[in-house]
């Protein structure tokens, strides 16, 4: 069983107008199948309101199926004795930096989540040091968050999560807010942790590029899994991911072009590495 | 001319032993029409000097000029310079409160004072502008999506008619194919109305692909200002300052560097393709 996996899952919720009066019912997700291993990094790629987020919910018990089951570590979101278990074992990042940190100082921020968890203090202070560490953060532990960079912050907030020892880290949008350093800090951050730590990553974003480091990338639409694949087969279907109001990384779209234009190059180019040898094959 | 900024500083904090230099020594010239670029990292003092444009904050020492008049004058009209340069924060879609979409963007010309077929004229106009249907109009702003709802926030805006429009990250988080619309809508306003356009970004290719010039703000100073291909070509020192060149003239650099030699002044994907393919026939 993997790490997180859902079955015919799906989430309806109620729509009111100012009155309060019924106006309809919205089905966000609607029939998702998933089944994550653990130690994989999956991207969802996704519109927005094609329900990337809300099934990220569905991934630490903020929201419950409406119909069909989510597990996490084998354990099922909707039984309520296993709640904290649930979210000590997924940890959620969400966008904006700014509405997760409430520690005035880095460290302290970080102890937050163990502290909650009863740990001894001497335990906390180890799983701080950790945490910043395996973020590149320790050298500001003793800094006022509020002072940091974007990127910065939500490397704090990633080691935030990572003190509480999760299986699995849910990255909702965490580089939407950032600028192009902010958004490397965070994905080598993610990265190394998937890497070196084997943490579960599952990574929502609308970044193409941030994509092509996934085992597998999960493409949304209308509450559905519209594709499932590595980097290289969905980055592939340039046509369709463009009708689902999506993209492709930029060097894929040079040879997607190029190919257009005349060139035999293959589908499916991910890296510039790749462009380079596909140019030097055809050129022979 | 429409805007000057003259030697202009600010300090946050100013005497307290907290005070940051947050603007320094600032000279910008922007003059009608231009699509402009406001790149930096986070921090480097882009979001105060779009503050100082709009009158929000008043600069520690130099000037601001709109058409001529200082910002500081004696009987200088701030309530219609902040009519005439209109700012589209971050996240705008925040803003927004009335009932229905339309009342929602005549608030703005309502507060002018015009008359009220005037204020519909232009809240409709505006909405045209941004490209929001008509069954649109008198839904909840909150029942729309998030492009939908950026874009009524825009309208907005484009319903004071103002002369320069500054727009901070008008596209953070939406997805590809929403950033393409509004980026493309903004392109197409400018060419139709001639506003002037400063475009607040993080994306490199957004700014490559539609912009002529390129201010990049360093640390409160300016470090760069000149045509997008000028400041690409710099993109070490970008780097250098968190920021970088576009994808695509990195990737002219490794083939230029490993298979042929191509023009690496290229900054969109375009030229990029165009570039190759010249290449492979030479």
């Amino acid at each position: 069983m993997g790490i997180i996996e859902a079955s015919k899952l799906a989430f309806e919720y109620i729509r009111r107008d100012d009155e309060g009066n019924v106006e309809g019912i919205t089905r966000a997700i609607d029939g998702v199948d998933l089944d994550v291993k653990q130690g994989d990094f999956v991207a969802i790629l996704g519109h927005n309101g094609s329900g990337k987020s809300t099934l990220a919910k569905h991934m630490n018990a903020i929201l419950y199926p409406t119909e069909g089951s989510v597990w996490v570590d084998g354990k099922d979101t909707q039984d309520e004795k296993y709640l904290w278990d649930i979210r000590q074992n997924a940890g959620m990042v969400f966008q904006n930096p700014d509405n997760q940190i409430i520690g005035q100082v880095v460290e302290e921020d970080v102890g937050f989540g163990p502290e909650n968890m009863g740990i001894p203090t001497k335990e906390i202070w180890e799983r701080v040091e950790e945490s910043l560490k395996a973020v590149g953060m320790y050298e500001y532990r003793k800094h006022s968050p509020n002072k940091l960079s974007g990127g910065q912050k939500q490397r704090v907030s990633i080691a935030g999560v990572i003190a509480m020892h999760p299986k699995c880290i849910i990255l909702d949008e965490p580089t939407a807010m950032l600028d192009p350093n902010g958004r490397k800090e965070v994905i080598r951050a993610a990265r190394a942790l998937n890497q070196v730590e084997g943490v579960t990553i599952i990574l929502i974003t609308h970044y193409m590029e941030e994509a092509i480091y996934a085992d597998q990338i999960i493409v949304m639409d209308q509450g559905r899994i519209e594709m499932q694949g590595t980097p290289k087969e969905i980055f592939s279907r340039v046509e369709e991911l463009k009708e689902l109001r999506l993209d492709v990384p930029q060097v894929t779209l040079l040879a997607y072009e190029l190919k257009k234009s005349g060139l035999p190059l293959q589908d499916g180019i991910i890296t510039t590495q790749e462009l380079v040898e596909e140019l030097k094959r055809i050129q022979k | 001319m429409a805007i000057i900024v003259d030697h202009v500083s600010y300090i946050y904090e100013k005497d307290t032993t907290m005070a940051v230099h947050a603007l320094e020594d600032v000279n910008i010239q922007i003059p009608d029409g231009q699509f402009i670029g406001l790149i930096g990292h986070t921090g480097s003092g882009k979001s105060t000097l779009v503050q100082h444009l709009n009158g929000l904050i008043k600069p520690s020492q130099g000037t601001l000029y709109y058409n001529g008049e200082d910002y500081y004058s004696q009987g200088f009209d701030m309530k219609k310079l902040r009519s005439k340069v209109g700012l589209v924060f971050q996240y705008p879609e925040h803003q927004l409160f009335e009932a229905d979409v339309f009342s929602d963007v005549c608030f703005g010309p309502k507060n002018l004072g015009l008359s009220k077929s005037e204020v519909e004229l232009r809240a409709y106009a505006a909405l045209k502008q941004v490209g929001l249907e008509d069954e649109n109009f008198y839904q909840s702003p909150f029942d729309l999506s998030g492009g939908q709802k950026r874009r009524v926030a825009i309208a907005g805006v484009l319903a004071m008619k103002p002369d320069v429009l500054i727009l901070d990250e008008p596209t953070a988080g939406l997805d590809p194919k929403g950033r393409d619309e509004i980026l493309d809508q903004i392109a197409r306003l400018r060419e139709e109305t001639g506003v002037t356009v400063i475009l607040v970004s993080h994306s490199m290719e957004d700014v490559a692909k539609y912009v002529d010039r390129i201010i990049v703000m360093n640390k409160g100073c300016v470090l760069f200002d000149d045509a997008p291909k000028q400041v690409f070509r710099s993109y070490q020192k970008l780097e250098e300052v968190g920021l970088a060149a576009p994808q695509v003239t990195y990737i002219m650099h490794e083939i230029n560097d490993k298979v042929f030699p191509v023009n690496m002044d290229v900054t969109t994907l375009e030229e990029a393709k165009n570039e190759i393919l010249q290449a492979m026939k030479r």
